[in-house]
């Protein structure tokens, strides 16, 4: 992990999605008025035949994405993941996912790392949201290079995706040479003192407090959960087996996230106790990135304490 | 094939409402009055104005209907039927388990539904979409999306009308089905939508008003909007809710209701006898 050089995932998507563009003439691209913050302004400046800003419309987005996809386009719609998820819910409902239109839903500023803006702009019940509706690939990717990867690679497959990203610059964890899958998580690490399942910014996090960990002898693994639907069953199941003790930590409520995915899984297949780390059924406040994911307990910090005072 | 002839254009409608009260009849449930309240302008949209062809029907450059008033699937059903994209039969299986013809148009079920609607406001930004990829492509294919009165008390329903303004979609044609009744009662009284006209042509419409029921009407305004250039058209069509049936005409009780073994057999009768009339 490079922790000198970052990225934020919404800066990678910008770019890739210009790259994308180029070679894919299919891919068309919309926003509502929020483009030089999703950086669907990088394509919007390369592209401008196929590129929509709706303006603040994020209902119309939703739909208008949709009967662009019916012309066998590959439309990617960005806004804010609370306006994306939250206020277009039920176009996203029930004008895409029930008729399993291709339509990419890549949305920004997610989680209390959105920062400043404070509780109104930071959406912390998104993946739960999406991962309830059938057809719905749900994606939440850890650095540039898996977020440029996913970029691409949801345009490979039908279907409607949702793609969520971050404001803030995170570490680059991943070499160019790494592979990744969709649905396939990646486990970094072999330590079987616990697993510490992430998604997103806080896969950094969880490094951190590995490296942190290690000084004190507790050996953990680390595990990118990139694809939160459909989720990689088998490797949570085997972390289950092997570990002593399951942590999950997501800047996301703790109720409906990728905590609620594991806890499905393993409360069917293999029953366990896992402890979720996420916000815990509360809305964020303003503040930095920084000061909030240790105010709500979501920091390599966080995760070392957890590990250490509760130690067994 | 394009039918012209007035007469028998009027002769498929009423075909086309039997259908309808077969369908809502067996389905003892559905939306029979705005069903019946665009039966003409959908037979002259399938008969007479859509550039399709039921044998070809995913050709890319065929021109789509939106029916973004959702609720009155069977009148798309009982015209789609008519047209030959699927059997007649297959009618009387509307809203039952195991039929492809859901309570809502389901665009992943039924052979020549263009869009999956069903929660109102939200058909008229797949149109808005669909008439912004054709001109993408050049492919000259005509977005047809009919509207309820009530439905344009949804905000997304102006989200749509602005960006179908801006993008000056001419190959856009709505249609208002301009009953004037909601289920709780008349337009302007439940929801206090009114001067629509005006609300329209203030985002860059070209707005026609004319009687729903009539035949040459419909054809005309049909063929103005085609030959209107630079904008999107909406055709506010006065109709009457229920329309052909005379128990259920101008009811705001027929929204959702089926008929009974008694009223079917009457409304049966009166399209019979509209038959014979034309």
């Amino acid at each position: 992990m490079n922790i000198d050089k970052k990225i934020a995932t919404r800066q990678s998507y910008g770019e890739e999605l210009a790259k994308l563009g180029e070679e894919n003439k299919k891919i068309v691209v919309l926003d509502a008025d929020l483009s030089s913050a999703t950086k669907t302004n990088i394509f919007a400046k390369e592209f401008p035949d196929r590129f929509i800003n709706v303006g603040i419309a994020e209902q119309n987005l939703m739909g208008i994405a949709a009967g662009i996809s019916t012309f066998g386009k590959i439309p990617y719609a960005s806004t804010f993941a609370v306006f994306a998820a939250g206020r277009a819910y039920e176009q996203i409902r029930n004008s895409i996912a029930y008729p399993n239109l291709n339509v990419k839903i890549c949305a920004t500023h997610a989680g209390i790392t959105v920062g400043e803006d404070g509780a109104t702009h930071q959406m912390l019940e998104d993946i739960g949201l999406m991962r309830g509706l059938p057809n719905m690939t749900v994606m939440c990717t850890s650095d540039d290079i898996q977020t440029k990867w996913a970029v691409r690679e949801i345009s490979k497959i039908h279907g409607p995706v949702y793609l969520r990203l971050c404001r803030m610059a995170t570490p680059i964890i991943y070499d160019i040479s790494q592979e990744f899958e969709i649905g396939k998580g990646i486990q970094i690490g072999d330590g079987t003192d616990a697993s510490i399942i992430a998604t997103g910014v806080t896969v950094a996090e969880a490094l951190k407090a590995q490296e942190m960990l290690k000084e004190n002898n507790i050996n953990v693994r680390v595990i990118d959960i990139h694809t939160i639907k459909p989720i990689d069953k088998e490797l949570i199941i085997q972390c289950a087996q092997e570990t002593k003790r399951i942590i999950t930590v997501e800047d996301h409520s703790i109720i409906g996230g990728l905590g609620t995915a594991v806890c499905e899984i393993l409360a069917e297949e293999y029953p366990k106790k896992v402890e979720r780390m996420g916000v815990k059924d509360s809305f964020g406040r303003s503040g930095k990135a920084e000061e909030l994911m240790s105010l709500y307990k979501i920091d390599s910090r966080a995760i070392v304490n957890k590990l250490i005072q509760e130690y067994e | 094939m394009k039918i012209t002839n007035v007469q028998a254009l009027k002769k498929i409608a009423v075909e086309v409402r039997k259908g309808i009260i077969e369908e809502v009849y067996s389905a003892q449930s559905g939306h029979p009055g705005g069903s019946l309240s665009i039966a003409d302008i959908l037979t002259v949209l399938y008969f007479n104005q859509m550039n399709i062809d039921e044998k070809k029907p995913q050709d890319s450059n065929r021109d789509r209907l939106v029916l973004s008033k959702g609720h009155a699937a069977p009148a798309l059903y009982s015209v789609l039927a008519q047209k030959g994209y699927f059997d007649k039969d297959l009618l009387c299986t509307f809203r039952k388990i195991g039929s492809n013809l859901q309570g809502h148009p389901d665009m992943r079920k039924v052979v020549g539904v263009d869009m999956t609607t069903g929660s109102l406001g939200q058909g008229l930004s797949a149109a808005v979409g669909m008439a912004i990829a054709s001109k993408m492509d050049s492919a000259g294919c005509r977005i047809y999306c009919i509207l309820g009165d009530g439905e344009i008390e949804e905000g997304q329903i102006w989200e749509a009308v602005m960006a179908a303004g801006k993008n000056k979609l001419d190959n856009l044609c709505v249609v208002l089905d301009n009953n004037n009744l909601q289920i709780d009662g008349e337009i302007e009284k439940v929801g206090g939508m009114n001067n629509i006209t005006e609300k329209f042509l203030s985002f860059g419409f070209n707005v026609l008003n004319i009687d729903g029921h009539n035949m040459d009407s419909i054809i005309d305004a049909f063929t103005t909007a085609k030959q209107t250039k630079g904008k999107p058209t909406i055709i506010i069509a006065k109709t009457i809710k229920g329309k052909g049936i005379s128990f259920m005409e101008n009811k705001a009780e027929w929204h959702g209701k089926a008929p009974s073994e008694e009223q079917y057999n009457k409304a049966m009768e009166e399209l019979n006898n509209i038959m014979i009339e034309i």
